[in-house]
C-alpha cells in the first residue's frame, strides 16, 4: 500500500493567505494543485515535503481570458479546461493537440498548467507547448509580482526558478497576427509520458514565406526548450518538404535523447527528426488555410 | 484532523490523519468498499469516484483535499432499489467478468451521459481511457454504456412509476 509520509496539511483561502502559510511553515511547505504529480512522488518518497498548502479553493486562479495580444491562463486552470477551450484551439491549437495526449480524462480533470509547469518533469507537454508559444510566466512572492520568460522557468530537470515561497500564478502566452501551430506525440500506449514530442508556431509572411518560427521537442535532451538550429533554417524560407527535412534533420542533431525503456536514442532522434517535419507541415497548413486559422 | 464531506448526499465526519487518502477514507473510515482500489499509481482508474460531478482517481485525492466536496461512490448509484441505466446496462450488456474495474467504469459512464445523454462510440471509449479491464476487452463495456444510453429515459421513466 502506497501512503505518503506524514506532514500537516493547511487550505488557502486566498493567494495572500497561500504565501502567508508558505513562508509561516518554512522551506518544507510546499503548495499542492491537482496533486497528480507531487502525491506519486510523496508516495516514493522522492518528495517528503512536512506542510502540504492546498491551493484548490484559489478558483480565481483558474481562467482563460483573451485580449487582442494576450491570451492570460490562470495557473490553477485544470488540463480539462485547457482542452476544451474553443478560444485555445481556434488561437493555439497546439494546446488542444497536447492536451489530447496528456494522461486520461480523469487526470485532466485534476492537474493544473501551473502544477505541470512547476513540476518540471523533462516529458511535460505543457512545457514544450509553453516554450513554443513563447510563454511569459507570472510568480508571485511576499514581496510582490515578478514575470519570467519561459526560457528562464526551469532550470535542471524537476527545478524551476519559483522559489520555495512564490507561487505561480499566470501564463501568458503572446496572440500573433498569421501564426498557427502544432503538436504531436508517440507514446508506447494511450495516456503515456512522451517517448518524444514536438510541436511548433509558425506565422507566414505576406510574401508566403516563413517570417518566425519556434519548434520544441519534448523527452530529448534538448537544452533550453526550442530547437533553435532547426527554426533558424526555416524562418525566411518559402515552406517546402525538403525545408522540413533539413529542420527535422537539424533538430534530431541538436537534442540529446538517452536511451530507456520507452526507446533507444537512436529511435528518439528519429522521432525528434520525423516529429518536427510533422509539425512544421500541419503548422504550415493551418496558418495557411482560409481564415488563417486552420483546425 | 476533521474531515467533512458530502458522501453520496450524506454529510459525513471523520477524525483522521493528513495523509489519508480519499480510496482509504471511502473504505476503511466509512467502510464502502465498493470504490475498489488496484494501482496506487495514479494509473488503472479502479479507483475512480465522482467528485462534484466529475470523475477522479481517488487514490490522487487526499481525503482532506476533498473536504467540502460532493463525492459520489457506486454504492450511491441505484436509487431506492432501482439500478441506475448505466448499471442495467452492465447487466444486459454482460459488461463484467470480475467487476473490479466495474464501479469506477460505472461512474465515469455516469458523468458522461450527465454532460452528453448520447455519446458517440468513440466518446465513450475516451470517456473510459484512463481505466483498465483486465477481462472484458472493453467491447462489453462500451456496449453496457451504450444501454444505457439508449435506454435511459425509458428507465428513467420505469423508476418513477415502478418501486
Ligand atoms: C497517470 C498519469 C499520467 C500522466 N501523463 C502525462 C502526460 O502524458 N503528459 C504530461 O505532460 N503530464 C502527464 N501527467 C502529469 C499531469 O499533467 C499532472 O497533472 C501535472 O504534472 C501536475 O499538475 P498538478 O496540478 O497535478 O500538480 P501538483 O502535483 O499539485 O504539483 C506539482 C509540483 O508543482 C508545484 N506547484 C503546483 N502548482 C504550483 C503553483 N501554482 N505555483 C508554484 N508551484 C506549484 C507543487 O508544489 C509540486 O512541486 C500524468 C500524470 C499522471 C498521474
Ligand atoms: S488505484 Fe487509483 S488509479 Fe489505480
Ligand atoms: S471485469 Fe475484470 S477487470 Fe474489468
Amino acid at each position: 500500500m502506497q501512503i505518503p509520509a506524514a506532514f500537516d496539511y493547511a487550505r488557502a483561502e486566498s493567494l495572500e493567505h497561500a504565501l502567508q502559510l508558505l513562508s509561516e511553515h518554512g522551506p518544507e511547505a510546499r503548495v499542492i494543485a491537482g496533486g497528480h504529480s507531487l502525491l506519486p512522488m510523496m508516495k516514493l518518497r522522492l518528495a517528503n515535503p512536512e506542510w502540504l498548502i492546498d491551493i484548490n479553493d484559489l478558483t480565481d486562479l483558474a481562467y482563460i481570458t483573451e485580449d487582442a495580444d494576450v491570451v492570460r491562463i490562470g495557473a490553477m486552470t485544470r488540463h480539462v479546461e485547457l482542452l476544451e477551450s474553443e478560444a485555445l484551439a481556434g488561437l493555439f491549437p497546439i494546446v488542444r493537440d497536447a492536451e489530447r495526449t496528456i494522461a486520461d480524462p480523469l487526470v485532466r480533470n485534476r492537474g493544473t498548467i501551473g502544477g505541470s509547469l512547476c513540476q518540471a518533469d523533462p516529458a511535460e507537454d505543457l512545457s514544450t507547448v509553453c516554450h513554443v508559444l513563447g510563454a511569459e510566466l507570472v510568480i508571485r512572492g511576499a514581496n510582490g509580482e515578478r514575470s519570467v520568460p519561459m526560457a528562464q522557468l526551469h532550470t535542471g530537470p524537476y527545478e524551476t526558478s519559483v522559489e520555495q515561497d512564490e507561487i505561480l500564478t499566470e501564463v501568458r502566452w503572446p496572440v500573433r497576427p498569421r501564426t498557427a501551430s502544432a503538436y504531436t506525440k508517440v507514446e508506447r500506449r494511450a495516456g503515456d509520458w512522451a517517448t518524444a514530442a514536438a510541436g511548433a508556431s509558425v506565422t507566414m509572411g505576406a510574401d508566403g514565406r516563413v517570417e518566425d518560427v519556434t519548434i520544441g521537442l519534448t523527452a530529448v535532451g534538448l537544452d533550453g526548450g526550442t530547437a533553435t538550429r532547426a527554426a533558424d533554417a526555416v524562418r525566411g524560407q518559402t515552406p517546402s518538404e525538403d525545408l522540413y527535412a533539413e529542420a527535422g534533420r537539424r533538430a534530431a542533431e541538436q537534442c540529446r535523447p538517452i536511451g530507456d525503456q520507452r526507446g533507444t536514442e537512436a529511435y528518439k532522434r528519429h522521432l525528434a527528426d520525423e516529429l518536427t517535419r510533422r509539425v512544421l507541415r500541419r503548422s504550415v497548413e493551418r496558418a495557411t488555410a482560409p481564415l488563417g486559422r486552420g483546425v | 484532523m476533521q474531515v467533512s464531506m458530502t458522501v453520496n448526499g450524506e454529510a459525513i465526519s471523520r477524525e483522521v490523519e493528513p495523509r489519508v487518502l480519499l480510496v482509504h477514507f471511502l473504505r476503511d473510515d466509512i467502510g464502502l468498499t465498493g470504490t475498489h482500489w488496484g494501482c496506487d499509481t495514479s494509473n488503472c482508474g479502479l479507483c475512480t469516484v465522482l467528485m462534484d460531478g466529475a470523475p477522479v482517481k481517488s487514490c490522487t485525492v487526499l481525503a482532506a483535499m476533498a473536504a467540502g466536496h460532493d463525492i459520489r461512490t457506486v454504492e450511491g448509484m441505484a436509487t431506492g432499489g432501482t439500478l441506475d441505466p448505466v448499471q442495467q446496462g452492465f447487466m444486459e450488456e454482460h459488461g463484467l467478468q470480475c467487476g473490479f474495474c466495474t464501479p469506477g467504469m460505472m461512474l465515469t459512464a455516469r458523468a458522461l451521459l450527465d454532460r452528453d445523454p448520447n455519446p458517440s462510440n468513440q466518446d465513450i471509449r475516451e470517456a473510459i481511457s484512463g481505466q483498465l479491464c483486465r477481462c472484458t476487452g472493453y467491447t462489453n463495456i462500451i456496449k453496457s454504456i451504450r444501454w444505457a444510453a439508449d435506454h435511459q429515459s425509458e428507465t428513467a421513466g420505469a423508476a418513477t412509476e415502478g418501486s
